[in-house]
C-alpha cells in the first residue's frame, strides 16, 4: 500500500513516534480543554439550594441552564385587571338567559372577562356558551367550584409561600385535558396475582421505574397510609400479619416518594433528611407543605374528579376502567418546585379566590 | 525477549491441550468436553478450554440452575403476554416476585408467588451443590479447603437472604425478587423499611470488609507486578525461600506506612477480607426485622447516631426566588 523507499526509509530509521505522540496529544488536548473552559465557561455549571444543616448533604442541586430559565409557560399566562362593580350594573344572571346561578351574580363585565380568560386557559374556545358540548360546561362548572375550593380550603398548600393561588390555567396551561392527568391501571404484568401483578413493567404511573404502578391509586385516591416504619427499635410484629407493613409497602411508598420529587424536580433531602425519613423532627418546612399537598390531592380527586366520570364521554376516560381523568402533584406542578415557578395567579381573579363570591378591592 | 504476562497476553501457548493430573488412574472417566483454544481468552488467562470435571454434584448443580432460570425467564415472558420484542423491551424491569406477604411460609398459588418458591428451591439447590463440588474438587487434588470455605460464606449470605430470614419472618415474601431492576428495588426497601441500614453495624462492618478486599487486592496486585522483574510473581518460591523481590516489595511498604504483610501472610488477609464480607453482611440482614425493626432508632439508643444540636435555621436557608435568580 505504501511506496517501497517509504517503508525502507522507515526500517532504516526506526524511531519512536507513539511516545511523543501520545505526549503532544495529551498535552495539547489539555490546553485547548482549559482555553475552551476559560473563553466559554463551564457548560454544566450547577447550584445547589441548601435544605438541611451544614455537613448533612441537605441540598437540591440544579443546571444553571434549568435553574435560570423560566417556565416558558408563565410568559404565555393571559390574565386581566377585575373590573371594579359599580351600583347598579347589572349582573350576568339579569343580562344573560340560561346562566349557571353559580357566576349569575357577577357584573356583566366580570362575567364576560371571567369566560374569555377561562376559554384561553383551557384552549376551548367556545368554553361557557352553547358553543362547547354540553359536558364541557358541566365539567367546567364542577371546575370552577373546584378552584374556589382549593383557594379558599387549602391555601395552607398553595399559598405556603406566598400569596399565588390557583387558576384553571395552573393545570390546563392552555389545553382542554391538562398533562400529566392519571388512570388506574390495575395489573400490569399478565397472568400473576397480588403483589407479582402491580409492578416491574414501565409505565408513565411508576415514573417508568419497576416499582410499583398502583402507588398514586392507593395513596392519592384510596387515603392508603404512607408510612412505614416502626417507632421502635424493636416490635413484635411481624409481615403476614394484617395491616403491618412491609418491604413491598415500602416500594410503593418509594413509588410515590419518588413520582412527587419528579414532579417537583427535587431529590429526597427537599423534605427529608434522608438518615431518617420517619423522622418528622428531621423533616423540612417543605414535608408539611408536601403532606397537605397529599391531602388536597386526595380530596380533588375523590370530592370533585371522580364524580364526574359520568359525564365525559368514552374517549376522555381511562384505558383500562374507563375512569376519570385524576390530578396528582405533577398536573399542577409539572416539574417545577412550585407550579409556574411561584407566579401569583389568583390577585387578578376574585372570582376563583372563594366560594362566597368575589370581593373586589 | 517475549514476555508472557496474564491480561492482555503478549504471547500466548497453544499446542496440544493439557488434560491434568491423572495419578489415580480414574479422573479422566469425569472430565468433559474437548478441549480447544480461544485466542480472544488468551489475552484475558489461559487460552485452553476444557476439559471440565463436572461430577455428580456439578451435574445436579447445573441442572437445578437451568431450572430456576427457566421458571425466572418463562414467568417473565408469561408476564409480557409472550411477546419477544415485549421481553427484550422490559427485561430489566421484569421479575419473579416472591408471594404476597398474607401466605406467610404456606405455598401460595403459582401466580403469586409459588413459582418464586418452587425456582428459588432449585436455586438454593443449586448452590449448595455447587458449594459441595468446589470442596470435592479440592479434596480430590489434594488441596486444602479454602476456596470451598470462602465460598460458604456466600453461601450463609445467600441462604440467609433466602431461607433463614424469611423463615424467622414467618414470610416468603421477604426473599429477594430474581429481576435486574426489582432486586435492587427490594434492596433499597429493605433499607428504608427497616429505618436505614447505614445504621447497622453488620452493615458497616460489611462495607469495611468489602472495601478493604478491593484496597487489599489492588495493594497486592500492585506489589507483586511490581516486583515480577525480580521473580516476585513467583510467590510460592518468595514464601519459603525470600529473595530480592520479597525484600523490595516488604521495604516498600514498610517504608511507605511502616507495616507490612508478609509474602504468606498477605493472603490470608485477603481471605479473611473476602470471607468476612458476606459472613458480617449475613449476619446484619438476618438482625434486621427479627431482631431490629428501626436501625436509626436503635442506634440513637446506643449513642451511635449523633442528634444535632438547637435550630434547623431553615430561615437562613434562601428561598426558591433567590434559587431561580428571581429574588426582588
Amino acid at each position: 500500500m505504501l511506496p517501497q523507499w517509504f517503508t525502507k526509509w522507515n526500517s532504516d530509521n526506526p524511531k519512536d513516534i507513539y511516545g511523543p505522540a501520545i505526549l503532544v496529544g495529551t498535552l495539547g488536548g489539555a490546553v485547548a480543554v482549559a482555553a475552551l473552559l476559560v473563553t466559554w465557561g463551564q457548560p454544566l455549571a450547577t447550584d445547589s439550594q441548601q435544605t438541611g444543616p451544614r455537613g448533612t448533604g441537605m441540598s437540591v442541586p440544579e443546571f444553571d441552564r434549568d435553574r435560570l430559565t423560566p417556565d416558558p409557560d408563565i410568559a404565555k399566562i393571559i390574565t386581566s385587571e377585575p373590573i371594579l362593580p359599580q351600583p347598579g350594573d347589572a349582573t350576568a344572571g339579569q343580562f344573560y338567559d340560561n346562566i349557571d346561578p353559580l357566576l349569575a351574580d357577577l357584573t356583566v363585565a366580570n362575567y364576560d372577562r371571567l369566560v374569555a380568560a377561562m376559554q384561553s386557559w383551557t384552549g376551548i374556545p367556545g368554553l361557557l356558551t352553547d358553543d362547547a358540548a354540553d359536558y364541557q360546561n358541566t365539567v367546567a362548572y364542577q371546575m370552577i367550584q373546584m378552584t374556589q375550593s382549593i383557594n379558599e380550603n387549602w391555601a395552607g398548600h398553595v399559598n405556603a409561600n406566598g400569596v399565588v393561588g390557583v387558576t384553571c390555567y395552573t393545570c390546563h396551561r392552555g389545553e382542554p385535558v391538562p398533562s400529566e392527568i392519571w388512570f388506574r391501571l390495575g395489573p400490569v404484568t399478565e397472568g400473576t396475582e397480588g403483589w407479582s401483578s402491580n409492578q416491574n413493567r414501565v409505565t408513565v404511573q411508576s415514573q417508568f421505574t419497576s416499582l410499583p404502578s398502583d402507588a398514586l391509586e392507593v395513596y392519592l385516591l384510596d387515603y392508603g397510609r404512607i408510612g412505614v416504619h416502626d417507632l421502635e427499635a424493636h416490635v413484635a410484629a411481624y409481615p403476614s400479619e394484617e395491616g403491618y407493613p412491609t418491604w413491598q409497602d415500602t416500594e410503593r411508598t418509594f413509588s410515590l416518594m419518588n413520582y412527587m420529587s419528579n414532579s417537583l424536580g427535587v431529590n429526597c433531602v427537599f423534605c427529608h433528611n434522608s438518615r431518617a425519613f420517619y423522622d418528622t423532627e428531621q423533616a423540612t418546612p417543605q414535608w408539611n407543605t408536601a403532606m397537605l399537598g397529599i391531602s388536597m390531592v386526595q380530596e380533588l380527586n375523590n370530592d370533585w374528579l371522580v364524580p364526574l366520570e359520568d359525564v365525559y364521554p368514552p374517549e376522555r376516560l381511562g384505558p383500562v376502567f374507563a375512569d376519570a381523568p385524576k390530578a396528582a402533584c405533577k398536573t399542577c406542578h409539572k416539574g417545577y418546585q412550585q407550579p409556574l415557578q411561584g407566579t401569583n395567579m389568583i390577585s387578578n381573579w376574585p372570582e376563583l379566590a372563594s366560594t362566597d363570591g368575589p370581593f373586589y378591592d | 525477549m517475549a514476555e508472557y504476562q496474564n491480561i492482555f497476553t503478549q504471547v500466548q501457548v497453544q499446542g496440544v491441550p493439557e488434560m491434568g493430573m491423572d495419578d489415580s488412574g480414574e479422573m479422566m472417566e469425569q472430565r468433559g468436553g474437548k478441549p480447544f483454544f480461544s485466542t480472544l481468552l488468551g489475552f484475558f488467562g489461559n487460552a485452553q478450554v476444557g476439559p471440565i470435571n463436572l461430577g455428580l454434584y456439578g451435574v445436579i448443580s447445573a441442572v437445578c440452575f437451568m431450572i430456576w432460570f427457566n421458571i425466572v425467564g418463562f414467568s417473565m415472558l408469561a408476564q409480557v403476554g409472550w411477546s419477544i420484542p415485549e421481553f427484550i423491551r422490559q427485561l430489566f424491569w421484569l421479575a419473579l416476585e416472591p408471594p404476597s406477604p398474607e401466605y406467610g411460609l404456606s405455598i401460595p398459588p403459582l401466580n403469586d408467588g409459588g413459582a418464586f418458591v418452587i425456582a428459588g428451591m432449585f436455586f438454593l439447590v443449586g448452590c449448595v451443590t455447587w458449594w459441595l463440588r468446589t470442596y470435592q474438587l479440592a479434596q480430590q487434588h489434594k488441596m486444602g479447603k479454602h476456596v470451598a470455605w470462602a465460598f460458604a460464606a456466600l453461601l450463609w449470605l445467600v441462604l440467609v437472604l433466602g431461607l433463614f430470614r424469611p423463615i424467622l419472618m414467618g414470610s416468603w415474601s421477604e426473599a429477594v425478587p430474581y429481576g435486574i431492576f426489582p432486586h435492587l428495588d427490594w434492596t433499597t426497601a429493605f433499607s428504608i423499611r427497616y429505618g436505614n441500614l447505614y445504621y447497622n453495624p453488620f452493615h458497616c462492618l460489611s462495607i469495611v470488609f468489602l472495601y478493604g478486599s478491593v484496597l487489599l487486592f489492588a495493594m497486592h496486585g500492585g506489589t507483586i507486578l511490581a516486583v515480577t522483574r525480580y521473580g516476585g510473581d513467583r510467590e510460592l518460591e518468595q514464601i519459603a525461600d525470600r529473595g530480592t523481590a520479597s525484600e523490595r516489595a516488604a521495604l516498600f511498604w514498610r517504608w511507605t506506612m511502616g507495616f507490612n504483610a508478609t509474602m504468606e501472610g498477605i493472603h490470608r488477609w485477603a481471605w479473611w477480607f473476602a470471607v468476612l464480607t458476606p459472613i458480617t453482611g449475613g449476619i446484619g440482614i438476618l438482625l434486621t426485622g427479627t431482631v431490629v425493626d428501626n436501625w436509626f432508632i436503635w442506634a440513637q439508643e446506643h449513642n451511635f447516631a449523633p442528634m444535632y444540636d438547637g435550630s434547623y435555621g431553615y430561615g437562613a436557608y434562601g428561598t426558591y426566588e433567590g434559587f431561580i435568580g428571581r429574588s426582588e
